[in-house]
C-alpha cells in the first residue's frame, strides 16, 4: 500500500515535477473557479480555454513545440478576448455571455485552422491535451509565477471581488473599482489557464479550476472555506490522478480530471448541501 | 503571509490617500446647498426620462420624491448618485459622502454570504479596498442591525432572509455608510407597517444628525405626516417645495395626465434646440 502510494513519487523524477507542478496549479486555480462559478461564469473558463489556442499554435507554428513562444501567445490571445468581450459588454448591451461566445469562436477557428496548416494531429492533441508527466524547468517556473501572482492579487482584491459578485450596483454607488477587478479577475482566468496547459492541455485545465470548485459548492456556504475546500479536493485530485496515470498506464491529464469528476460526483450526491442531504430531511425542525 | 498583507496595505493605502487628495475640490464657502439640479435632462437611449429639472436641496433636508410609474423618480436617483450621465445639464453635487439604496438592487441572494458580510460592504468608503473592519466597527455594525429589528441576524445567510427582513438589511448597510447625503428609492417595499414606523424614526434621526435624505415613496399619507418637503415627478418636475403646498388636488392631477410610454413620434425637445441654436446659429435647423 505504502509502496503504491508513494514509490512512483520517490523513484521518478518526472513523477517528482508532475506532482510539484499540479499541486501548486491546485492551489492557484481551485479559488479562481471559485469566484468563476459564483459570478455565475463557470463556462467562461472553458471558453476562454478555447480562445487560448491560437495563441499557443502561433507560438507552435513559429517555434515548434516550445513552452514560452506558446505560453506567451496563448497569454496574448487570451487577454486579447477577455479584453474584447469584456469590452462589448460594457460599452453595449450585449451581456458578457454572448460576446464571450462571439469572441472565443472565432479564436478557436483561427486556431484549429493554424494547427491544421502546420501541425499533424499528433501536435494537436498535445496542445489540447497537454502532459503533466513532461513539465520542465521553464514550465514549473511559469507555474509557480503565476501561482504566485494568483495568490497576491486575490489577498489584495478578495474584498472588491466578492462585492463585484454579491452586489455589483453597490460597489458602483461607492467605488470605480468594480470595472478594473472585473477585467483583473479575467485576467487571472487566461493566466492560470495558460499556466495548466502545459500540463493538462487547453481543454481539460479547466477541470482542475471548475471541478473542485464546483464540488466546494456542496459543502460550504462560506467563500473562504469554499476556497479551502476547492484547494483540497484539486490537491487530492492531482495526486490520485497521478497514481492513477502511474499505475493503469492513463493519460495524466484525463487521469487528474476524472479523479476530480470522481470527487464532484461524490459531493453532489453526499454533500452537506448536495442531493441526499436535501432528499433524506426528515420531518424533524425547529419552533423558531 | 501577514507582512506582505501588512506592506501592501500601508503603499496601497499611502498612494491612493495622496491621490485623492490631489482630487479633492476645495471647499470653496460650503453653501448650505447639497445638491444642485441646472436643468438637468436624464434619461436613456435619447428619450427624456427626467426632463428639464432646475432647483436645489438644502443640506440637512428630508425630500420625498414622489410620482407615478415611469416619472422618472429612479432615473434622478441614478443621475444624483454618479451611475448615469446627463443628456443635457447638470447635477451638482456637494455632499462628502453617498449613500445610495437603490429599488432594484442587482444583490445575489444566492451567493454565499451572512448578513454581516453584506452590511459591512457599507465600510467601503470608510475602510478602503483594504482596510480591516475594525472592532469598532463590528459594534457599531451591531447597533445598525438592532436600529432596523435584525439583532441576532448577523451569522445568518442572505438566501434565508424574506424579503422585508433583506430590506431591513439593506437598511442597516445604508446606515452603515455613515454618509451625509442619503438616496433611499421605494425603501419600504415589502416591509411590514410596524417596521416602516421605526424605519422612518430612523430617517428623522438622521436629518436630526443634519444629514440630507431623499427619498422617492408611493405613500402619500406617509409623506404628508413625515416629509417637509416634496419633490412631485412626471418627468418634468411638476412641484417642488413644502408638502401641503406640493400634494395639493390640482398639482397630483396634473401629474397624473403625463403620458407614461416613450413615443418615437414625439418631436425634439424645443427648449434645446433654442439653446443650441443660440449656441450656434440657426444651421441646425438647415442640416
Amino acid at each position: 500500500m505504502f509502496d503504491m502510494l508513494l514509490s512512483p513519487f520517490l523513484q521518478y523524477g518526472f513523477m517528482q515535477r508532475a506532482l510539484f507542478g499540479s499541486l501548486v496549479l491546485s492551489v492557484s486555480c481551485a479559488p479562481v473557479g471559485v469566484f468563476l462559478m459564483l459570478r455565475r461564469m463557470s463556462l467562461t473558463g472553458d471558453a476562454m480555454a478555447h480562445a487560448i489556442l491560437p495563441g499557443a499554435a502561433l507560438g507552435f507554428v513559429f517555434f515548434g513545440l516550445d513552452i514560452i513562444p506558446m505560453t506567451i501567445g496563448g497569454l496574448l490571445v487570451g487577454l486579447l478576448v477577455a479584453l474584447g468581450s469584456g469590452v462589448v459588454a460594457r460599452f453595449t448591451i450585449q451581456k458578457e455571455d454572448a460576446s464571450m461566445a462571439a469572441f472565443y469562436l472565432i479564436s478557436l477557428a483561427v486556431g484549429v485552422l493554424l494547427v491544421s496548416w502546420r501541425g499533424s494531429s499528433v501536435d494537436l492533441m498535445h496542445v489540447l491535451f497537454g502532459s503533466v508527466l513532461a513539465l520542465n524547468d521553464a514550465a514549473l517556473a511559469l507555474i509557480v509565477s503565476i501561482a504566485l501572482v494568483t495568490f497576491v492579487v486575490l489577498l489584495i482584491f478578495w474584498r472588491a471581488l466578492v462585492a463585484e459578485c454579491l452586489d455589483p450596483l453597490f460597489l458602483r454607488s461607492v467605488s470605480r473599482i468594480g470595472a478594473p477587478v472585473h477585467f483583473l479577475f479575467l485576467i487571472l482566468v487566461v493566466l492560470n489557464l495558460v499556466g495548466g496547459f502545459q500540463a493538462l492541455g487547453t481543454l481539460l485545465s479547466v477541470g482542475l479550476m471548475m471541478l473542485p470548485a464546483a464540488a466546494s459548492r456542496f459543502w460550504s456556504n462560506e467563500v473562504r472555506a469554499m476556497c479551502l475546500i476547492a484547494i483540497s479536493i484539486a490537491v487530492v485530485s492531482s495526486i490520485g490522478g497521478l497514481l492513477l496515470s502511474y499505475h493503469a498506464a492513463m493519460p495524466s491529464g484525463p487521469a487528474i480530471i476524472l479523479t476530480a469528476g470522481v470527487i464532484y460526483a461524490f459531493s453532489a450526491l453526499a454533500g452537506r448541501r448536495g442531493m441526499l442531504a436535501s432528499a433524506l430531511t426528515s420531518g424533524r425542525h425547529k419552533t423558531a | 503571509m501577514r507582512l506582505i498583507r501588512y506592506f501592501v496595505t500601508f503603499y496601497l493605502t499611502n498612494v491612493i490617500t495622496l491621490h485623492m487628495q490631489s482630487l479633492s475640490i476645495p471647499e470653496d464657502a460650503m453653501s448650505d446647498i447639497c445638491v444642485e439640479f441646472k436643468n438637468l435632462t436624464l434619461g436613456y437611449e435619447g428619450h427624456a426620462a427626467v426632463h428639464h429639472l432646475s432647483g436645489e436641496v438644502k443640506s440637512g433636508s428630508l425630500t420625498a420624491i414622489v410620482g407615478a410609474n415611469g416619472s422618472g423618480k429612479s432615473t434622478l436617483m441614478k443621475g444624483i448618485a454618479g451611475i448615469l450621465k446627463p443628456i443635457s445639464g447638470s447635477c451638482v453635487t456637494r455632499f462628502k459622502r453617498l449613500a445610495y439604496l437603490p429599488q432594484q438592487s442587482e444583490l445575489d441572494r444566492t451567493f454565499p454570504a451572512r448578513v454581516i458580510d453584506l452590511v459591512s460592504l457599507g465600510y467601503w468608503q470608510k475602510r478602503g479596498l483594504l482596510g480591516r473592519v475594525s472592532a469598532d466597527d463590528r459594534v457599531a455594525l451591531g447597533r445598525c442591525l438592532d436600529a432596523v429589528g435584525l439583532d441576532g441576524f448577523e451569522k445568518r445567510a442572505l438566501d434565508s432572509l424574506s424579503g422585508g427582513q433583506m430590506q431591513r438589511a439593506l437598511f442597516a448597510r445604508t446606515m452603515v455608510q455613515d454618509a451625509d447625503f442619503i438616496l433611499l428609492d421605494e425603501p419600504f417595499n415589502a416591509v411590514d407597517a410596524r417596521t416602516i414606523v421605526d424605519l422612518v424614526a430612523l430617517i428623522k434621526g438622521w436629518v436630526a444628525e443634519g444629514r440630507t435624505v431623499l427619498c422617492v415613496l408611493h405613500d402619500h399619507a406617509l409623506v404628508r405626516e413625515h416629509f417637509p418637503r416634496t419633490l412631485l415627478m412626471a418627468r418634468k418636475p411638476v412641484a417642488w417645495g413644502p408638502t401641503p403646498e406640493v400634494l395639493t388636488r390640482d398639482n397630483l392631477a396634473r401629474a397624473r395626465g403625463f403620458q407614461e410610454a416613450w413615443d418615437d413620434a414625439s418631436g425634439w425637445c424645443e427648449e434645446q434646440a433654442a439653446v443650441l441654436d443660440r449656441k450656434y446659429g440657426k444651421v441646425a435647423a438647415h442640416v
